[in-house]
């Protein structure tokens, strides 16, 4: 590299000077005003009331998930209030034959993607059929390893890639995961390979229990991708207009083969980092709550569509009623459900048109007595 | 038919492959220009060009999270792990993800992946290099282990594990892939995974080994023949799903087992061999099943490696004593 005959700048200043790089991209603020207009993606009203449609079902999906899980009818679950900007808002932008490779908090996603709820509940639930995606919808089921997601998201657009696809592969993970070796071995694999990758950092300010501020000394999360030499962006987390344009932005770019982003979008999650007995309260404070409840994604979509005449109370409740409806009907989907046997889950670990080894099919036979009494 | 080294055979094997199915991809750390550190994709990226043989930059974590991406896009990858000492880096991606893709999707994705890694003592390698780690692998349900020990069985073992539609780990020993040569026909043909070779038949000692103890155990019964005992060596091939029928029929045959292995004995595979004997065959013994490893230390510097290393010699004297029980 050639040296620079200009002032010396030194290594502090040059992180200085990447870290004031990294403002914010807001378009809607708290109070549900476009304050970036050169921004705004001028989405059709249609477009608008989808989008707020779909970010309050979601909110009732979960606070649902969240009772079902009280009275025992739902396992596994990881509350998703809060971060209904960054989850639907980016796959707002996506394309049907666009890969997900999802978190665990991240199935809304996938149901919007067209995973059928029952399945989102058989997942909860602890059954293999959850985890059965529909051939038509592309997606993982939820990756419970930190970070794994991000390197099989190298794989899966250099795959697009290879088979000369316009196609996206996406992937999410939170500010915890970004600590991972894999986080990077992603984004920096997707980026020499110039893949059309989407990595989203959907940074609620805590790994279950752990502070952002823990996680790195880096001012951003987003900047971690310069160091990869990939477009990186922050993102209002809570600013679904922002999220959209974002992402929107990333998968143009990525299929016209200009290669990944990493978007870090700036949120919070309102509830417990699942519902197996974390409380909150011992690492937050209801100051903190309160003050991200204030930038509210709903709230201020809310405003914003009704200032535009797109919404108001009426729609809303047509959404609530019709999200539990479809919330019991495949509560009852799942519930018929037929028992889960040791035997379904020796079938599904090997190709089933080749012979089972034969420790599983001694094991087989022995588990199929088992269950037939 | 041509006379060819196991690294050769490994590399026709799969120029094969990448012949007969374009959905094969080859790819890791150099494998691309330079041919491999060991030149076992020697000619390939030129041959098939740099979309189907590729380098990656350098992380096995990546490297198997590429393999399992690419496998969710139709692709058949057949990634390299440089060293199989590395592959502790790719662990999750192995155990944790490929091993588990089609269980965890209810039936409904696969990952036709195979792992090549070069591993195996002798060669003087630095640290990490030249573990036997393939326990660990054959520990993990819904992996495939295979370990070739000639040219012959490397081709076909080779292309069978391509063509398997569930993830292979295939260990290559490096002291076996220039050692010797053999003649391997050029056309393709497949050996099926899981199923044992009787290398030797005899009818008073059965020895069961795997990858370059083959030889060792060759050697062994060859001398053991000079006294009189007629030795059956019986090489594993795959060390998970083990070939349990031929194993089983030996001993009934020869009621006398000795089970050999490069790895420690805490490591490799032959407890599992030994436990599978006493479950299925024990009153066709005449002796306790005695078991020929390497201590139980990290694998050595390479100084010490010659004596640390099981040989011919320590499977003699084991041997000996299951004969004369």
């Amino acid at each position: 590299m050639a040296a620079k005959n200009a002032k010396q700048v030194g290594p502090v200043e040059v992180l200085q000077a990447i870290e004031e790089k990294f403002e914010m991209l807001q378009i809607l603020n708290e109070e549900g005003e476009i304050v970036n207009k050169e921004a705004d993606p001028k989405l059709s009203d249609d477009e608008l009331t989808e989008l707020m449609s779909r970010m309050v079902y979601t909110r009732i999906l979960d606070q649902r998930s969240i009772s079902l899980n009280r009275q025992g009818r739902l396992g596994f679950y990881a509350p998703t209030a809060g971060q209904e900007a960054s989850q639907l808002a980016s796959h707002f932008a996506l394309e049907k034959e666009d890969f997900i490779l999802p978190g665990y908090r991240d199935v809304p996603q996938l149901i919007w993607h067209g995973l059928p709820l029952s399945q989102a509940f058989l997942f909860s639930r602890g059954h293999f059929m959850g985890n059965q995606i529909p051939e038509d919808v592309k997606v993982l089921p939820p990756q419970i390893i930190i970070g794994a997601q991000f390197i099989q998201a190298a794989g899966v657009a250099l795959g697009m890639q290879k088979r000369g696809k316009k196609s996206v592969a996406i992937t999410y993970t939170g500010d915890g995961g970004s600590s991972q070796g894999d986080f990077y071995e992603g984004i920096n694999f997707a980026g020499a390979f110039r893949s059309p990758a989407i990595f989203i950092v959907q940074n609620n300010q805590y790994a279950i229990s752990t502070p952002r501020e823990l996680q790195t000394a880096a001012k951003t999360i987003a900047q971690k991708g310069i160091a990869a030499g990939i477009p990186s962006i922050l993102v209002d987390g809570m600013d679904p207009l922002a999220v959209y344009v974002a992402t929107r932005d990333a998968r143009e770019r990525a299929v016209n083969g200009e290669g990944p982003t990493l978007i870090e979008t700036l949120c919070y999650r309102y509830g417990p980092h699942t519902m197996a007995g974390d409380d909150p309260t011992r690492y937050r404070t209801s100051d903190t709550d309160s003050e991200w409840e204030k930038k509210d994604p709903l709230v201020r979509f809310r405003a914003y569509l009704e200032a535009k005449g797109l919404w108001n109370e009426e729609k809303e409740n047509e959404v609530i009623e019709k999200a539990k409806e479809e919330i019991k009907a495949a509560i009852k989907i799942a519930d018929a459900a037929p028992k889960q046997k040791v035997t379904d889950l020796m079938e599904i670990m090997y190709d089933p048109n080749t012979e089972m080894p034969y420790n599983l099919k001694e094991q087989y036979e022995l588990y199929k007595e088992k269950e037939s009494k | 038919m041509a006379q060819m080294t196991m690294i050769q055979a490994i590399t026709d094997a799969l120029r094969t492959e990448l012949k007969n199915d374009e959905n094969v991809l080859v790819f890791g750390e150099d494998v691309g220009n330079n041919g491999g550190v060991f030149r076992a994709t020697e000619g390939l990226q030129k041959e098939f060009g740099e979309d189907r043989v590729f380098d990656t930059p350098l992380a096995e974590s990546g490297i198997g999270g590429l393999a399992v991406g690419l496998s969710l896009e139709g692709f058949r990858p057949v990634p390299e792990i440089q060293f199989f000492g590395f592959v502790y880096e790719v662990m999750d991606s192995i155990s944790g993800q490929l091993a588990r893709m089609r269980f965890r999707s209810g039936g409904k994705y696969s990952a036709p992946v195979t792992i090549r890694s070069p591993f195996g003592g002798g060669v003087h390698t630095p640290e990490m290099h030249a573990d036997s780690l393939e326990g660990l692998m054959a520990a993990q349900p819904g992996l495939k282990v295979v370990i070739p020990s000639s040219p012959y069985d490397a081709k076909g073992l080779l292309i069978s594990s391509i063509r398997d539609n569930d993830p292979v780990i295939f260990l290559e020993h490096m002291k076996l892939y220039r050692s010797f040569r053999q003649e391997v026909p050029e056309e393709e043909y497949t050996i099926p995974l899981g199923k044992a070779e009787v290398k030797r038949e005899g009818k008073d000692l059965t020895i069961i080994a795997y990858g370059a103890m083959v030889h060792e155990s060759l050697k062994a019964a060859e001398e053991l023949e000079k006294e009189n005992y007629s030795v059956e060596v019986i090489d594993l091939r795959t060390i998970q799903p083990l070939d349990i029928e031929t194993i089983i029929a030996s001993v009934e045959k020869t009621g006398r087992v000795v089970v050999v292995q490069e790895a420690q004995k805490q490591a490799g595979i032959a407890a599992n061999v030994v436990a599978e004997i006493n479950e299925r065959a024990i009153l066709s013994l005449e002796a306790p099943v005695l078991r020929v490893f390497a201590p139980d230390t990290i694998f050595p510097f390479s100084q010490a490696e010659t004596v640390w290393l099981p040989n011919a010699k320590d499977i003699i004297v084991t041997a000996k004593k299951v004969l004369t029980f």
